[in-house]
């Protein structure tokens, strides 16, 4: 049967392909005309996915340049910050009988706030699933763009708005809010209680909402465009697993965000309009406050609503583009693409129905955990089918080992070390003890941090080529990659050491505790490997932009050999993604490998005889 | 001039990775960018595989270097009775995910390198297995069934309160910026009513309402002390923030929250200086507290339990810090009888006191205690006949009529006689020095009277009794001032023994 399959790429995606009289209307090239139509106020879903992306990648530096400073103080305490003064002014305090100069502690804490917020939102939020949900959803489906170009452009500037306020907060005289990503009243709702929940607090909920309506623009169009737009004969069943992410991630998005609004809302009367809905019997800063009957526990509910819906937003993206990255690299279909899709779907609701197992020990009655233990334990099973998966992949393939494939084992990695430490956090029994320590911090840092970023990477080193028309350096791609490896298990590996000796996060300084003060070397370990691996990641954006100019040029459509739709546009392609007809669809999106051919593009009608796989 | 040196450095570094990178991309052109790809593909897998055992044995080796500070291992172990049970479940989990970890990552990272491009492999059309996949959905389901079962039977013991009818030591914890509150029921077991609306900084920094009796034996505690063996709930309150009630040794955590009281339930059953003799003789523990003043002694010698916040509760978070002993059912009551009522130091009969006229029955409960306590150790002396003197007890001014307060210190001198029938007592009055001699004799002696016949219209035998008056007599103070007088008016009784 080898032999007979002979097709013709341009006769199958150019004539025989959907004509939807895209060229009737003559408008696709009215975005291309002017310089702020093109790059700014662009519609074009290709330049948006650019534009989260870069924006994505500012704040990620932001992000993690704060980690560093925190980093500093504590591994080394006793060292002098004064430095950095010139940068952080007055929240460097100096002691004037030693001249030692020490990030102030209202500061060192408004820094873990920022970068929480900052990582979690901006960077693996916005400019994640923003990035890829953008650049493939319209491209992978065979359609011109997103159901609303124009809604989708006001995503993006609400994000790049909810930056510029955020970004301003830093600079207020009481410093940013302070408080925890979380939020947690009533610290933040009592300018008392702490400096930054004053005007610093004001601008943080300000821009998360404006960051809240980008992604319901933004997810609004991703599940139109998903459910309307797919070409002809794109069936749901022969998606790519990328697109099954980005759908259920903006379902997620859609359910789950506006109840984090309607939390910010009644935290925002509570600090403005002496509302009680979180307060009650409070006695701070010499003061008992007239409120009475409100419950700080009913926050922690509308958050975790959100909260925990959102480390799946974070974490579904990165796990499909790895397992299209996987396929395409190991030359083999993703194993078990139906089990693929079912997985999403259950994380994806279940992810609903654990939001509590943050709060096991919040005060809220034991009796309920029962419950949140059990979904959240359930969550194991479909992420372990993923991991089995995902190895059975690379089983029997011919494997290219290139960055976008490295950052997608490396994925797997993480996922794996970080995905069973949530075993033990998700049984409540034992996060009596492990709640809030160090043992956290490395169970969400590698789970959702560092294997989001490494499913972005692969994203952005597999992509690369669809978005700039060249290659990235693949020696930079190699160094980053194993920079990032080692160096991030060297940061958080540590940490569940720590953790497990009971240490507490968030604690400005480990020595006022004897229980506490015995890790000075774990800590001065950890603070020069994520200095490392910060260095590593200024070497990746100075190869992304390095690339985008004098990279390596594409040749060929389809360097890769994949047989999904984004790679029959052009090498360069315009607003409207094909000239001309567009491909119609055939097959599902993993044929590799099928019947001695290496790889079987999805617009390549079924052999006689041929059964469509899955 | 150093951050100058330090970016030309990086600067430098960048420009030279990038120089080499684009060496390496010109060489590999050179040399045919199929075979030098392939060649870098076998490379990187090589790469994978050693990085694959590098870390898993990393990762076993440090964690059995760091195993000391591990639950359930070492002298850390728990230092509570359902600690043990929370580090049981943290190993069952650490077994199970354990090997799952070591297995997956062998499979991922040697897959990685064994199906590595080369040139005419052609990869396996595997699309999937369904035998295969059923397996890998059963076996995690049954494994975390395993998991939940354990954990939610040991969470549910746990965090169980305690049966209304069952005997235990509650104390409250209230955190605020940035410190901790710790207070103790006193004698009567029972914590007094709070009104935050009532806190004083200074006065009432718990807002106890004064009102209540149960708060008038109250205490503040400035350490944790406890008991070993015993059930403790703690009562977790905060006033301004949320805060977290965390002792880490003990595997207790608790939020505190403004306006919904928490609780935690626990034993410890390690005292304080049973867990420093689990610390001697391990090199980390025997190190100086302090490397700057080894006088201090070792950390072990120096070691206590500790209480820590663990909920973000603003820049002060860091140095919440309490002490916590675990000491001997003794050591306790003894620490305990030291202790004083933060009511009766602080606020009785000063201008915030409520109850200023009023006797109240914690007054007369540490009467009667203070009295049975110098009965017993009267008692316990050798000598056969011992004067004590009933303190609490009054007259009318110029009369023999008790006032209606002195029936509680009598009260506890009938139960005496009732509960000790081989004692006889001599009821002895005394006057102080003012006025008619013959006439202090006279109210002398009708005072001793009128409290022996209270004594025997309560039961009391009355041949086990005298009643003597002896004017102003043997005083006990000087005349000269009010208080003398005061302390010289007075009923004693001398207990014969049999």
């Amino acid at each position: 049967m080898a032999e007979l399959l002979n097709y013709d790429e341009d006769t199958l995606v150019k004539e025989q392909g959907y004509d939807d009289h895209f060229h009737d209307h003559h408008h696709g090239d009215r975005f291309k005309s002017g310089f702020i139509g093109h790059y700014i106020f662009s519609m074009d879903h290709k330049m948006i996915a650019k534009q989260f992306l870069i924006t994505g990648m500012f704040w990620a530096l932001i992000g993690a340049a704060m980690s560093i400073i925190f980093r500093m103080q504590l591994g080394f305490p006793e060292e002098s910050m004064t430095w950095i003064k010139p940068l952080l002014g007055k929240w460097i305090v100096v002691d004037p009988a030693t001249g030692i100069g020490s990030l102030a502690p209202e500061f060192y804490y408004a820094l873990v706030t920022m970068h929480g917020t900052i990582l979690v939102f901006f960077v693996l939020t916005a400019g994640l699933s923003g990035t890829f949900s953008n650049l493939l959803i319209p491209l992978q489906l065979g359609a011109r763009d997103m159901a609303s170009p124009f809604m989708n452009m006001l995503s993006y500037w609400f994000f790049f708005l909810a930056g510029a306020v955020m970004f301003y907060s830093l600079f207020v005289s009481t410093g940013p809010f302070a408080g925890g990503w979380t939020a947690y009243p009533p610290l933040s709702a009592l300018p008392q209680a702490s400096d930054g929940s004053g005007p610093g607090m004001t601008l943080w909920l300000l821009s998360l909402t404006l960051f809240v309506v980008s992604v319901l623009l933004g997810g609004i169009n991703y599940i139109t465009t998903v459910l309307n737009l797919r070409t002809k004969g794109m069936s749901l069943w022969r998606m790519p697993l990328t697109i099954w992410a980005f759908f259920v991630t903006a379902i997620l998005g859609l359910l789950s965000f506006p109840v984090l609004v309607s939390g910010f809302l009644m935290l925002m009367c509570d600090r403005g309009l002496g509302t009680s809905f979180f307060l009650s019997e409070i006695f701070v800063n010499g003061e008992a406050l007239p409120n009475v009957g409100g419950s700080p526990i009913l926050y922690q509910h509308l958050f975790w609503f959100l909260g925990h819906p959102e480390v799946y937003i974070i974490i579904l993206p990165a796990m499909g583009l790895v397992s299209e990255v996987l396929s395409v690299h190991a030359r083999k279909p993703i194993f078990g693409y139906k089990a693929m899709v079912y997985s999403i779907m259950a994380i994806g609701f279940l992810s609903f129905i654990v939001w509590a197992h943050h709060m096991f020990m919040s005060g809220v009655n034991p009796m309920i955990s029962n419950f949140f233990v059990v979904f959240t334990l359930i969550i194991a099973v479909p992420s372990a089918v993923k991991v089995f998966n995902w190895i059975t992949t690379l089983y029997g393939g011919n494997i290219r080992l290139n960055t976008p494939m490295l950052f997608s084992i490396g994925f797997v990695s993480m996922f794996i070390s970080g995905g069973l430490t949530g075993i033990f956090l998700g049984n409540s029994a034992i996060d009596i003890q492990m709640h809030d320590t160090y043992f956290v911090v490395a169970h969400f840092h590698i789970v959702m941090g560092v294997a989001a970023f490494f499913g972005m990477f692969a994203g952005i080193y597999h992509w690369f080529p669809k978005m700039y028309g060249r290659f990235m350096n693949e020696t930079l791609g190699k160094i980053h990659f194993w920079g990032t490896m080692i160096g991030a298990y060297a940061v958080f590996w540590p940490m569940h050491y720590i953790g497990m000796a009971g240490v507490p996060r968030r604690y400005y300084r480990f020595d006022s505790f004897d229980a506490f003060k015995d890790f000075t070397l774990m800590n001065q370990f950890i603070t020069i490997a994520a200095i490392v691996v910060f260095a590593v990641q200024v070497l990746f954006v100075v190869n992304f932009f390095y690339s985008i100019w004098y990279g390596r040029k594409m040749k060929t459509k389809n360097p890769w050999g994949a047989t999904t739709l984004e790679w029959t546009t052009d090498i360069e392609p315009g607003h409207g993604n094909w000239e001309g007809n567009i491909p119609s669809v055939h097959r599902w999106a993993y044929d590799y490998g099928k019947d001695g051919h290496e790889f079987i593009p999805q617009y390549v009608p079924l052999q006689e005889g041929e059964t469509d796989s899955h | 001039m150093t951050t100058l040196i330090i970016f030309l450095i990086l600067l430098i570094l960048v420009v030279i990775t990038i120089q080499i990178s684009k060496v390496t991309e010109l060489s590999s052109k050179i040399r045919g960018e199929e075979q030098s790809r392939l060649q870098a593909n076998n490379r990187t897998a090589v790469w994978l595989v050693l990085f694959m055992v590098a870390f898993l044995v990393l990762t076993v080796a440090s964690s059995i270097y760091y195993k000391d500070y591990m639950l359930g291992y070492g002298p850390l172990k728990a230092a509570s009775e359902h600690g043990a049970l929370i580090d049981g479940v943290f190993n069952l989990t650490l077994v199970f995910t354990g090997i799952v970890f070591i297995i997956t990552q062998i499979l991922l990272f040697w897959y990685a390198y064994k199906y590595r491009e080369k040139i005419g492999r052609k990869a396996l059309f595997f699309s999937h297995d369904n035998t295969l996949e059923y397996v890998w959905t059963g076996v995690p389901a049954l494994i975390m069934t395993i998991l939940v079962v354990k954990g939610l039977v040991v969470w549910n013991d746990v965090m169980a309160d305690v049966p209304v009818d069952e005997e235990v030591i509650e104390i409250e914890a209230t955190g605020w910026q940035f410190g901790w509150d710790i207070r103790y029921p006193g004698y009567d077991n029972l914590l007094g009513e709070r009104n935050y609306e009532d806190i004083v900084l200074g006065v009432n920094p718990l807002g106890q309402v004064w009102t209540d009796k149960k708060n008038h034996d109250d205490f503040i505690a400035d350490e944790i002390v406890l008991p070993v063996n015993k059930k403790v709930r703690v009562r977790i309150t905060a006033k301004d923030v949320l805060h977290n009630f965390y002792l880490p040794h003990f595997r207790v955590k608790m939020d505190a929250v403004p306006g919904l009281p928490s609780y935690f339930v626990f034993t410890p059953t390690v005292t304080t200086e049973e867990f420093k003799e689990r610390l001697y003789g391990r090199p980390e523990w025997d190190a100086p507290y302090d490397p700057a003043d080894p006088s201090i002694g070792t950390k072990a010698e120096n070691f206590n339990y500790e209480l820590a916040c663990a909920e973000l509760c603003g820049k002060g978070h860091y140095s919440m810090r309490k002490i916590v002993k675990i000491v001997s059912e003794e050591e306790y009551e003894e620490w305990l009888s030291n202790q004083k009522s933060y009511y009766l130091s602080n606020i009785r009969n000063t201008a915030n006191d409520p109850n200023k006229d009023a006797l109240l029955d914690v007054e007369i409960n540490s009467q009667r205690r203070a009295f049975f306590k110098e009965f017993n150790q009267a008692m316990e002396s050798d000598d056969s006949s011992v004067s004590l003197r009933l303190k609490n007890i009054n007259f009318d001014t110029g009369s023999a009529n008790l006032t209606a307060n002195s029936r509680y210190e009598l009260d506890n001198l009938v139960q005496i006689m009732t509960d000790n029938p081989e004692i006889d007592v001599q009821i002895e009055g005394y006057t102080d020095n003012i006025g008619d001699p013959s006439a202090n004799q006279a109210l002398s002696n009708s005072r001793a009277e009128s409290v022996m016949e209270y004594l025997t219209s309560h039961g009391i035998d009355a041949k086990k009794l005298t009643a003597v008056g002896f004017g102003a007599d043997n005083p006990v103070a000087s005349n000269d001032t009010q208080e003398g007088k005061a302390e010289n008016r007075r009923i004693e009784f001398k207990i014969s023994k049999k």
